[in-house]
């Protein structure tokens, strides 16, 4: 599984500008009924223990009572443009792909330090106490591998989360780079464009 | 998009060569036999004799046959599996009864235990003392409850019941209208101009694998979808264009007084009133009624001088007159319109009213039987499961029925009981003495009234003996005499049916061998069979899996597209090309010669069997009767707050409640509205109390504008765990709950609750 197998030779570490291949998450929080599918379907494939939360769903609630709102956002790693925790990370256990930018973090180096737990505007990376480690959403890479798509994305029973290229989804008309309570998309260059409501777009 | 050709499978490779992953695994489909109404794909991914992970269904999506995606319960089902509490080996009391402690036993002492307790209550009481408690924990084709009534059945037979503690009042009543109970399917959603939501959630429920799939491709296509529930649910939040926070127990208000615009405002579809219905204007009574007695009448309180208008609803039902009489003007005129009623409307003290209400309004409208239009949450009653059989439990030579809810009172005073309860083919001869309580939780958690059930179930005088199989030490099964470890879906073969819409059938193998001592109830119950020298009988011979082949061969023989054996352990899954169904078409179409299955053939809006029953709450036409600890009950000054127990994603019913994944991802909570809770000192995430007259809990509070203000919601299922004073630390919300039943149907009203909410103080949290 992937907390035990090797990804040093997954390692393509990028100096400068990510190439054009960059692949990213696009979600469709109109449609998100926040069943948290994608959250086990995720925990399931990465044996990831309770405490971890490789993929999570956060719920967010506006409005004054009979005129509310609820938007829900599903979010994993957003395998950044200029990724954090890889800049920062002091053993190099993170790497950004040049092939497509997935930022594959590699447990063998990982000692634990949880600096970027601490440095992850999103808190992505989930530090697993039991193996003293951090674990992190690497995009389904075994899946990728065989052709298929990543499990968040086949999960979802409304069919809300898409994957593909940066450059197609940030292109479609209906992407926004920005959600309401959500950290400025300005930080990290996020790989994730959502689908909102009036309510949910940035204030 | 949605592929990951985009890196290309030999790029991945050089990039990945650790090999690839699925390599030396097996992919095997299994089933999630859980009672949510969707029936899912599922898949198991096996490793060197173990569950490695789960996926879905993973055939072509098309709007035409969209993919039976699972759940996150469902791709739980191998944390689940392996679950290091699980029930291991057979057990035996040996505390008093409830206290929870047991002692190992070998299967052979059990069996043994089980035959002749059985045969002694046989011979003391009769077949009829032997009750097989209502459990939905095992939704398959054998499951354990099949194979013990077909046990008692040949033994002599066992106390019948009739109800659910799903849907007691709508089966029960919508017959006394349209003469069987049914509804459009959700294929049909798409057509729908208006779609009104009244207490269906199914974000959370599910009801049906892709419910909430067509809900939101009938809001892509224009439909406007109102939602009316106390909570903003996550189907409010999701799909609703406007909420409507009404006062649990007051939906038939709502509807009267929605009926009272159209009616006063002329939308009615009076055409449609003339031809199908009876019992709507005083022009279209049966003989023999008195006058006055009409829907209409009644609604424009010509006769009780009280007009259901929407100012006469508006302080009920907690919704502003204007809101009322925009949304009665909306339902009329935006036709097709849908009004589908959820089950929660049904569980309330008079739940029978709200869903006559609420099939007169779609009269009144003309929205019975054509697409888009209809009413009901698709719990249809057409035969579905593509024709594929369960194994046959013979007829029950006892008669006598309980309504399900009052099992209790037949413990404790079965022989007493008469018609008034709803006793079905009387008297009882016997109390109940024997309980098999198998994949069932409702012994204890899922029963109203834990404190009084407890107290009845430790009377060791009263049920004689209890045997419990499940796969955790739940409440119920820590009031069994013999406990047994049971397989968990994984650990066998089986069928999977969904409850309503598509014709399809999912097929589970086994996967992985039970761990432990864990057996399935078929194969216990074929050696208390033996015991009791009826063994051949029982089993003719087969085994579990022989059964499931006869009931595939069964499937075949009636139906040639129906695949082989080995064609379905290998695909998981027959399915039929999923059809937009419209209930009642062929009445509609045809009355002549589709006369509606009723006494007069028509729809009755006035029921002249119901009026003749002259009991006051069980009216001819629909009526608003006030609730018994509704908002209007004098013991609001007491317990000034309505409670109820909505369903809750992460678990089904009780199932799942143990699981850790769950908990993080859904924890138990009750909701109550920053109102309610700064007035009580109750912040967000802190532990309050909360009491009746019956009992309390202890549960952390999540103060939410998503609730009612005066409104409470605890989400059913949690596992009662008592303290030594009694009070529930889990947040089970039936120690709060009432065994009252409706008056009508005999049903279970558990969300009519009244209850006061405390701030608990911090060190003990109670």
């Amino acid at each position: 599984m992937p907390s035990t197998r090797s990804w040093s030779r997954c390692r393509r570490r990028t100096e400068g500008k990510v190439a054009d291949g960059q692949i990213a998450f696009f979600v469709d929080t109109t449609k998100c009924i926040n069943c948290r599918t994608c959250e086990i379907a995720c925990k399931d494939f990465n044996h990831a223990a309770v405490g971890q939360r490789i993929r999570r769903v956060r719920t967010f609630e506006g409005g004054e009572f009979p005129k509310i709102f609820a938007y829900n956002v599903s979010m994993s790693c957003n395998h950044c443009e200029d990724p954090i925790c890889a800049r920062h990370c002091p053993t190099g256990a993170y790497s950004k792909r040049e092939s497509d930018g997935i930022v594959v973090h590699d447990p063998e180096r990982c000692i634990g330090c949880r600096y970027c737990t601490w440095l992850c505007p999103y808190g992505a990376p989930q530090y697993d106490a039991r193996e003293g480690r951090v674990r992190k959403c690497n995009f389904c890479l075994e899946e990728l591998e065989r052709g298929k798509s990543p499990v968040c994305v086949t999960a979802c029973p409304m069919r809300a989360i898409e994957f593909g290229r940066l450059s197609d989804i940030a292109s479609r008309p209906d992407a926004a780079a920005q959600v309401r309570n959500l950290p400025s998309p300005g930080l990290t260059g996020p790989a994730c464009r959502y689908k909102v409501r009036p309510e949910a777009e940035r204030a | 998009m949605a592929s990951g050709e985009l890196l290309g499978r030999a790029a991945l490779e050089q990039i990945l060569p650790g090999g690839i992953a699925g390599a030396g695994t097996q992919i095997l489909s299994i089933a999630c036999n859980n009672n949510c109404g969707g029936r899912c794909r599922l898949n198991a991914h096996i490793k060197d004799g173990r569950v490695i992970r789960s996926s879905t269904d993973e055939t072509p999506d098309s709007e035409s046959m969209p993919q039976l995606r699972a759940c996150l319960k469902g791709r739980a089902a191998a944390n689940r599996m392996y679950h290091p509490d699980r029930l291991k080996y057979p057990m035996k009391r040996v505390g008093r009864r409830g206290e929870s402690e047991f002692q190992r036993i070998s299967w052979d002492e059990a069996v043994e235990t089980i035959a002749s307790n059985l045969r002694r209550t046989l011979e003391r009481h009769g077949p009829a003392s032997v009750y097989i408690q209502y459990g939905t924990g095992d939704c398959g084709a054998v499951s354990g409850v099949a194979a013990a009534r077909r046990l008692m059945n040949l033994l002599g037979g066992h106390l019948g019941y009739y109800n659910s503690y799903s849907s007691a009042c709508l089966r029960y009543t919508a017959p006394f209208v349209t003469g069987y109970r049914d509804t459009n399917s959700y294929q049909t959603l798409v057509h729908s101009r208006l779609i009104v939501l009244n207490g269906f959630n199914p974000a959370e429920t599910v009801f049906e694998t892709n419910s909430n799939y067509y809900l939101s491709k009938a809001r892509g296509a224009g439909a406007k979808i109102v939602v009316i529930d106390p909570r903003y649910t996550e189907t409010a939040a999701t799909f609703a264009h406007e909420w409507l926070p009404l006062k649990p127990t007051t939906d038939t208000a709502l509807f009267l007084a929605m009926a009272h615009v159209i009616i006063t405002e002329n939308l009615l579809d009076q055409a449609f009133l003339d031809k199908y219905c009876i019992g709507f204007d005083e022009t279209h009574m049966p003989p023999g009624v008195p006058a006055g007695e009409s829907f209409k009448t009644y609604v424009l309180g010509l006769q009780d001088h009280s007009p259901k208008t929407p100012e006469w609803a508006a302080p009920i039902t907690g919704i502003d007159a204007s809101t009322i009489r925009n949304l009665a003007r909306e339902y009329a005129t935006s036709k097709p319109a849908q009004l589908l009623q959820g089950l929660g409307p049904q569980r309330h003290a008079h739940g029978e009213q709200s869903v006559r209400a609420g099939i007169v309004l779609a009269c009144m409208t003309g929205n019975l039987g054509i697409p888009g239009g209809g009413w009901g949450g698709g719990e249809g009653g057409r035969s579905l499961g593509a024709g594929v059989g369960e194994l046959p439990t013979g007829a029950n030579p006892v008669k006598t029925r309980i309504p399900v809810f009052l099992w209790t009172d037949a413990v404790v005073r079965g022989t007493e009981m008469t018609a008034d309860d709803g006793l079905q083919a009387g008297p009882l001869e016997s109390n109940i003495k024997f309980i098999f309580n198998l994949a069932s939780n409702t012994l204890v958690n899922q029963h109203a009234d834990i404190n009084r059930t407890v107290r009845i179930l430790q009377d060791e005088k009263l049920v004689e003996c209890i045997v419990v199989s499940d796969h955790f030490m739940t409440p119920s099964a820590r009031f069994a005499d013999v406990l047994l470890p049971a397989d968990q879906s994984l650990e066998r073969d089986d069928f999977g049916f969904p409850w309503s819409g598509e014709k399809y059938v999912v097929f589970g193998n086994k996967v992985v061998d039970p761990p432990f001592e864990c057996r399935h109830e078929y194969w216990w119950l074929s050696r208390v069979a033996e015991k009791l020298g009826i063994g051949e009988k029982f089993s003719e011979g087969k085994t579990r899996e022989d059964w499931l082949k006869q009931i595939a061969d069964d499937a075949k023989r009636n139906n040639a597209a129906f695949p082989s054996w080995d064609e379905l352990t290998r695909t998981g899954l027959y399915r039929e090309k999923p059809e937009a169904y419209v209930a009642f078409e062929k009445e509609i179409r045809d009355p002549a010669g589709h006369p509606f299955k009723t006494p007069s053939g028509k729809i009755e809006i006035f029921s002249k069997a119901l009026f003749d029953m002259n009991k006051p709450e069980i009216t001819g036409i629909p009526q608003y009767i006030p609730a018994w600890e509704g908002p209007e009950d004098s013991l609001i000054r007491k317990y000034p707050l309505q409670c109820i127990g909505p369903h809750y994603k992460r678990r089904t019913h009780s199932t799942f409640d143990e699981n850790a994944w769950m908990e993080e991802a859904e924890p138990q909570a009750m909701w109550i509205s920053p109102q309610d809770a700064g007035r009580r000192g109750i912040t967000d995430g802190s532990k309050v109390r909360v009491f009746n007259d019956r009992g309390a809990l202890i549960i952390a509070a999540r103060v939410t504008k998503r609730v009612r203000p005066g409104v409470v919601a605890i989400p059913q299922g949690a596992w009662y765990t008592p303290d030594r004073d009694g009070v529930c630390r889990r947040g089970c919300i039936n120690v709060l709950t009432s065994q009252r039943p409706t008056p009508l149907a005999h049903g279970n009203a558990q969300h009519t609750i009244l209850v006061e909410v405390q701030a608990a103080d911090g060190g003990q949290g109670g």
